[in-house]
């Protein structure tokens, strides 16, 4: 098999190992619960209907976002664990200039989505800014800012919100019609619609693929990822990366809560989801922080969520026991990763030592690739 | 060719005075003989010094004696007992103590809890311990304050604490790696006055070193090891510094470069003046000044520590706190940052290539772009050209002669002689007007070796100034034009490589002499 | 052939540095002294009169607890090398673990059960780590993500199940027998009462310690002292702390240091869970889902406000702890005049710096002062949504401004495989 061949397959097996161990741990835990394990595969495992696949298309969509920020940031060797932060932050910024409606029709909506990339970038450029100037972990400083933002956030919803009549729900001003990104229709009724935002997503992720794949910077990016010694003597700027990173991971991180609020709340208000940072990591992880693999990484979380949701009345199991299963999968992904990276690495070796002792004729002694002097 | 000797020091002393004796050791490697047949008596309270050059086996030696690796074939007697040691444990009880060029402390732990970890049960680690380092400190005059954080400690201070800790476990046979190569002047004078008054108490040490100055000042006796074999014991007081390194290096003379010289003119690099002090003020380099030409090299030549590593990174802009003026074909260097340096026509074979020079996880083609990702062929217009890249590897794998399947190989999965290759060809690819070679041969085998010489002297045909880093006389002589010597950060004398011979080269790097 | 040389050096020659001041014994009573002053003054100059009140003072001591167990925990794994952000998982593990045994056999089960607990969820993070080799930033957030869904799926297993419980909280539960003094209480509210600078809040402090004191306060007290005599005291804690600063060191002298490491996160996983225990035990009367509300996180700050020391750490969550239950109490008002002490502090580091030489730091410093300044004059009250961030926000700053001076052990986070010496 050719190099890139044997990458392929290595990769990609490291996902499907992970996972295989993940439902076995799961499966685990339900025995030792007294759960029905059979029952509760049974019902996580069928193909869902229409309407069960439309919500799993659209969460799939929002963790994909989250999962691409997080993914630049692993690209560096930095750990953005506020995407939670910075898409509720950027979220309710969008909302609120969505809401004032300056601009009209879809203006409007560029320019909100244009906000969100903006005010997420900022949000994480912080943690960037520390670590590139005063050498502060991003790890801390991101945990902090999250919950910052929680309290700002809080505070400044209550000073913009329009209270709707009836309802205790703090909510910004709702967008108006011509503003909203409309949702594509896969089947019979409402229920079965899916985000339209998926196409600028989908972008999101073509973008992210170029960006790091195909352009200068993102060589440099990567560069500094997998050595920052090397990159450095290469001629980058280590600080400026770290900061420009931060900046980009953040600026993705903003568009996370654009589908909900431009196709289908039309408002941020005070129930608005979190959680879906930490999702993102693991989405992320078991992604590889490919492109394509962190699409599959979020149907697969998305379908998880949405098959398991009727365990409790169908079952009489907790949904959450689907939770264990992605915190599980984190850390298979990461320990599988690496036994199969170790593996890879002989194999190669032992290939190219291969190909070289076939192609060459019988060395002078005491020369040849494989005998090097050693210099104490 | 090698002529070795059997040791023809005096006579077998009475075996009750023999603290280590070392007969017949051998240790081989995958394709290298690191021992072969090492005959050495250290007689008790004595200190006996180890010389050799890099990679004649003195590492290997030490690590059997301390029971990091068994020896293929030979014995051990320590004080007359054979004996088969397994791990440093086993060295330990039988009262060997090693002291490493590279100190194991712990920063921010105090030097009594540096001291007693790992040794706990013998004095407990509070006031009995205490007493006992106080103790020792006293009897063997190694001064030390035992409630003292290590990271405020000097690196004379913290060599004493590395000592104390073998004293502490017991230890009657001291061996010192390297010793000096940390050590200020002042600092030397204080160790030996330690040494001496260890050896007063009846210790014996194992004493390895290159300097042949200080060898020869605080050795009672010294042992050369030549190509993993002993050489000679001679004592000090019969032998200057020159005969050692004579003994050392072996009487033969690297042929220089017969090539007419393609030295003109035209001074593409000028270095006046360039200095650098270290965070607590001390001169890494001093009024460093130079002038390269057109198909000239220039040869740094210097035990290894001595500034080379931080001059490389001055002229690359890899260094803050840099005065002086750099310029390269009359452009001010000084305040350009890396990139724009290497755009300006800088192409630089590093030292370490693993931390430098590549990125490892990556495939050849990708780091063909490394440190070149803002020209063709490896970019266009702010993108990544893979395809130009990939082809231009082929084209490098060619002409170099890498040793690899195909360009999408990891580079990871490259020999090390087929990695410093590669990293030739790119930094020559990019047509640079000055090649900065740092130890370009180094780790590398000889087939590569010598690849690499032709490359450089190739570039030297073709008009690029040469700036070469070497500790490999070999390869200085052979292809220098002119070689300076740096010491202690200044540059202390200026060779001509048709007229020097390796005992005044030595001797100038090791300040042992007046510079020829 | 080559030159006489030298093998190189593969690190740079560590110089010299100037060492820390070492603090003398008994600091922490002059720190606490120096505050009530500075809060009596406060009281005095603006007129918040619940800054330092025997109630707040009480609240705070038990809002303190679960942050100071957290950050002990903390700082056992850290000590030896391994961070552990997991620390909010494993708390909620130890919530789950103390109500649970709490509800059927009695309150110190519970406890024991929270402890259990939450050395389960720094078994899972040992493994990882130690085992696999995994980077200790993912395993810890891992741990976090099991952690929330296990204890969710077991409480629906359970509490659902109990009468007075739902898939949310668990039904009541007994609480931990307290201390009460009561006639010392009755004495020193009196003095409280007469509103006497300084001597009335020295009484409202000493009245907090004699009145519904809970076991567990005191145990959470007794542990951190425990942690230092056993960390810098024992040859144990000497090999463990070695791990943590050198474990190259620590190897080439014989020190198991993949055990150390091992044992310090089980400790530390058990160190949480108490917290989460004494938050369903002390802090309230059941378990309730989201109940520890990051204060994992918290305690992570307040390990890093303590630079890695018991004392440290101490001070730290009484800071975090204190400024969470102003929040709580009058917040709007007692922050406010916090407000212009900060301001003080701000003005008075800016000097400070820029006398060092520090222009820049000095010149932010001296800006943020003046701003935080003018804040408390422009408003009346800070809002309960700013309250709330004031750990995080102190966190931030004093990482950003006292990074250098902080001093975490030098492998920490590092992953460390055997035979990594030499």
């Amino acid at each position: 098999m050719s190099p890139r061949v044997t990458r392929l397959v290595l990769g990609a097996s490291v996902p499907v190992l992970a996972l295989v161990a993940a439902f076995a741990i799961t499966s685990l835990v339900l025995i030792l619960a007294g759960d029905p394990v059979g029952d509760v595969w049974s019902q996580i495992l069928t193909w869902p209907e229409r309407r069960n696949l439309s919500n799993i298309i659209d969460n799939a969509t929002v963790l994909y976002l989250s999962g691409l920020a997080v993914a630049i940031g692993f690209k560096m060797n930095l750990f953005n664990i506020g995407v939670d932060g910075q898409y509720r932050v950027a979220a309710f910024a969008a909302a609120v200039v969505a809401g004032e409606a300056w601009l009209p029709g879809y203006l409007n909506t560029v320019l909100a989505i244009l906000v969100a990339i903006a005010v997420g970038a900022v949000w994480a450029g912080i943690a960037g800014a520390l670590r590139a100037t005063r050498g502060v972990s991003e790890v801390i400083s991101t945990i902090m800012l999250n919950a910052i933002a929680t309290g700002l956030v809080a505070y400044l919803l209550r000073k913009a919100a329009v209270r709707e009549e009836g309802s205790n729900a703090l909510n910004t001003k709702t967008i108006p019609e011509g503003s909203r990104i409309p949702n594509i229709s896969i089947g019979e009724g409402a229920a079965t619609e899916i985000y339209g935002f998926i196409f600028i997503a989908a972008a999101a992720g073509f973008g992210y693929w170029f960006l790091l794949n195909k352009t200068r910077f993102g060589f440099d990016l990567r560069a500094t990822g997998r050595s920052a010694t090397a990159a450095v003597a290469s001629g980058i700027n280590e600080k400026k990366m770290i900061i420009v990173a931060m900046l980009i991971s953040g600026g993705a991180a903003g568009l996370v809560g654009l589908p909900i609020i431009l196709g289908d709340s039309y408002h941020y208000g005070s129930t608005f989801q979190s959680g879906l940072g930490f999702a993102g990591i693991a989405i992320a992880l078991l992604g590889r922080n490919h492109p394509i693999g962190i699409a599959f990484g979020a149907l697969l979380f998305a379908f998880l969520d949405e098959q398991s949701n009727p365990l409790q009345i169908l079952v009489g199991v907790s949904p959450d026991i689907v939770a264990i299963t992605q915190g599980v999968i984190v850390l298979t992904v990461v320990i599988t990763y690496e036994l199969v990276r170790r593996y890879g690495v002989r194999l190669e070796q032992r290939r190219v030592a291969q190909v070289l002792a076939d192609e060459s004729v019988a060395p002078p002694p005491g020369s040849g690739p494989e005998h090097e002097e050693v210099k104490s | 060719m090698v002529t070795s000797t059997a040791s023809t020091a005096s006579p077998d002393a009475p075996p009750g005075e023999i603290a280590v004796r070392l007969r017949g050791i051998g240790k081989r490697f995958p394709g290298v003989i690191a021992n072969d047949d090492i005959n050495i008596d250290v007689r008790r309270g004595t200190i006996h010094a180890l010389v050799g050059e890099n990679g004649a086996g003195k590492s290997t030696l030490m690590k059997i004696l301390y029971g990091v690796q068994p020896p293929d074939s030979g014995t051990i007697e320590i004080d007359g007992e054979p004996v088969s040691l397994h791990s440093p444990a086993d060295a330990i009880s039988h009262g060997v103590g090693m002291v490493f060029q590279h100190f194991m402390l712990a920063d921010n732990l105090t030097v009594l809890e540096n001291v007693v970890l790992g040794a706990e049960r013998r004095h407990g680690i509070g006031a009995a311990a205490r007493r006992e380092i106080e103790r020792l400190s006293e009897s063997y005059g190694v001064d030390v304050e035992p409630d003292r954080l290590v990271e405020t400690m000097g690196v004379g201070a913290r060599q004493r604490v590395e000592i104390l800790k073998v004293l502490y476990r017991g230890a009657r046979i001291v061996i010192l790696d390297e010793p000096t190569a940390v050590l200020v002047p002042h600092e030397v004078d204080e160790l030996f006055d330690n040494l001496r008054e260890l050896k007063a108490e009846g210790i014996s040490i194992i004493f390895i070193s290159h300097k042949l100055d200080e060898v020869l000042a605080v050795a009672d006796e010294i042992t050369v090891i030549r190509r993993g074999t002993t050489v000679d014991t001679v004592n000090p007081e019969d032998v200057t510094a020159r005969q050692l390194a004579e003994l050392m290096v072996g009487s033969e003379l690297p042929s220089p470069s017969t090539e007419t010289s393609t030295v003109t003119d035209d001074v593409l690099l000028s270095i006046r003046d360039l200095g650098l002090d270290s965070a607590d003020g001390r001169p890494l380099l001093e009024g460093i000044g130079f002038e390269i030409h057109r198909g000239e090299v220039l040869g740094i030549a210097g035990v290894e520590g001595n500034g080379q590593e931080e001059l490389v990174e001055a002229i690359m802009g890899m260094r803050h706190g840099i005065h002086g003026t750099i310029r390269l074909g009359g452009r001010d260097l000084s305040s350009m940052s890396t990139r724009d340096r290497r755009a300006s026509g800088v192409g630089y074979i590093p030292a370490d290539r693993h931390r430098h020079g590549l990125l490892l996880e990556a495939p050849l083609w990708e780091n063909r772009v490394l440190g070149h990702q803002f020209r063709p062929p490896s970019a266009k217009h702010g993108l990544i050209d893979k395809p130009g890249a990939r082809q231009d590897t082929r084209r490098i794998i060619e002409e170099y002669d890498v040793r690899t399947p195909g360009p999408d190989v990891l580079a990871s999965a490259l020999s090390g002689g087929n990695q410093q290759k590669f990293i030739v060809g790119r930094e020559m690819s990019s047509e640079p007007i000055l090649l900065i070679a740092s130890h370009p041969t180094r780790g590398v085998d000889v087939g590569a070796q010598a690849a690499i010489w032709d490359h450089i002297k190739r570039a030297r045909r073709e008009g690029l100034a040469v700036l070469l880093i070497s500790a490999d006389l070999d390869e200085l002589i052979g292809l220098s034009d002119t070689i300076e010597v740096i010491l202690r950060g200044r540059l202390v004398g200026t060779f001509d490589p048709a007229k020097v011979t390796p005992e005044e080269l030595g001797s100038a790097m090791t300040g042992a002499g007046a510079a020829a | 052939m080559t030159a006489p040389s030298m093998v190189p050096e593969a690190h740079a020659i560590p110089a010299a540095k100037a060492g820390p001041r070492r603090l003398s014994r008994w600091w922490i009573v002059a720190v606490l002294v120096g505050v009530l002053l500075i809060l009596s003054l406060l009281e005095v100059i603006t007129g918040a009169d619940d800054i330092a009140s025997s109630g707040t003072i009480a609240a705070t001591m038990i809002a303190i607890v679960p942050i100071m167990l957290a950050a002990l925990g903390g700082l056992w794994s850290e000590r030896a090398g391994i961070v552990n952000i997991g620390l909010e998982g494993m708390m909620i593990l130890g919530t789950f673990g103390g109500a649970y045994f709490a509800y059927h056999y009695g309150p110190w089960v519970g406890v024991a059960g929270a402890m259990l607990m939450g050395a389960l969820g720094g078994l899972i993070h040992a493994t990882a780590t130690v085992v696999f080799g995994v980077d200790h930033i993912i395993s810890g957030v891992a741990v976090n993500i099991i952690a929330l869904g296990a204890v969710q799926y077991l409480a629906s297993l359970t509490f659902a199940n109990y009468p007075g419980g739902g898939t949310t909280q668990s039904p009541k539960l007994d609480d931990v027998q307290t201390i009460t003094i009561g006639p010392l209480r009755d004495a020193l509210k009196d003095v409280e009462d007469k509103d006497v600078f300084f001597v009335s809040e020295l009484a409202a402090m000493l009245g907090a310690m004699v009145w519904n004191l809970s076991l567990l306060v005191v145990l959470a007290f007794l542990l951190v002292g425990v942690t230092y005599y056993v960390l810098w005291k024992t040859s144990f804690g000497l090999r463990l702390r070695s791990c943590g600063e050198s474990p190259v060191a620590a190897e080439s002298l014989g020190v198991r240091v993949l055990r150390y490491k091992f044992i310090a996160v089980l400790v530390s996983g058990g160190l949480a869970g108490l917290a989460g225990g004494v938050l369903v035990l002390v802090a309230s009367s059941n378990y309730r889902d989201g109940q520890t509300g990051g204060r994992g996180y918290i305690g992570l700050a307040a390990m890093i406000f303590g630079n890695w020391r018991p004392g440290g750490l101490i001070a730290g969550s009484g800071l975090f702890g204190y400024t969470e239950t102003l929040g709580l109490r009058r917040g709007g008002e007692s922050v406010h005049a916090l407000l212009l002490a900060v301001a003080l502090l701000g003005v008075a580091l800016a000097v400070w710096q820029v006398r060092n030489g520090a222009r820049i730091t000095g010149a932010v410093m001296a800006g943020a002062g003046i701003a935080i300044g003018a804040l408390y004059f422009a408003i009346e009250e800070v809002p309960g949504d700013f309250t709330r961030m004031t750990p995080y926000v102190t966190t931030l700053l004093v990482l950003a401004f006292a990074s250098q001076r902080l001093r975490m052990p030098a492998a920490d986070g590092m992953i460390y495989r055997k035979g990594s010496a030499g």
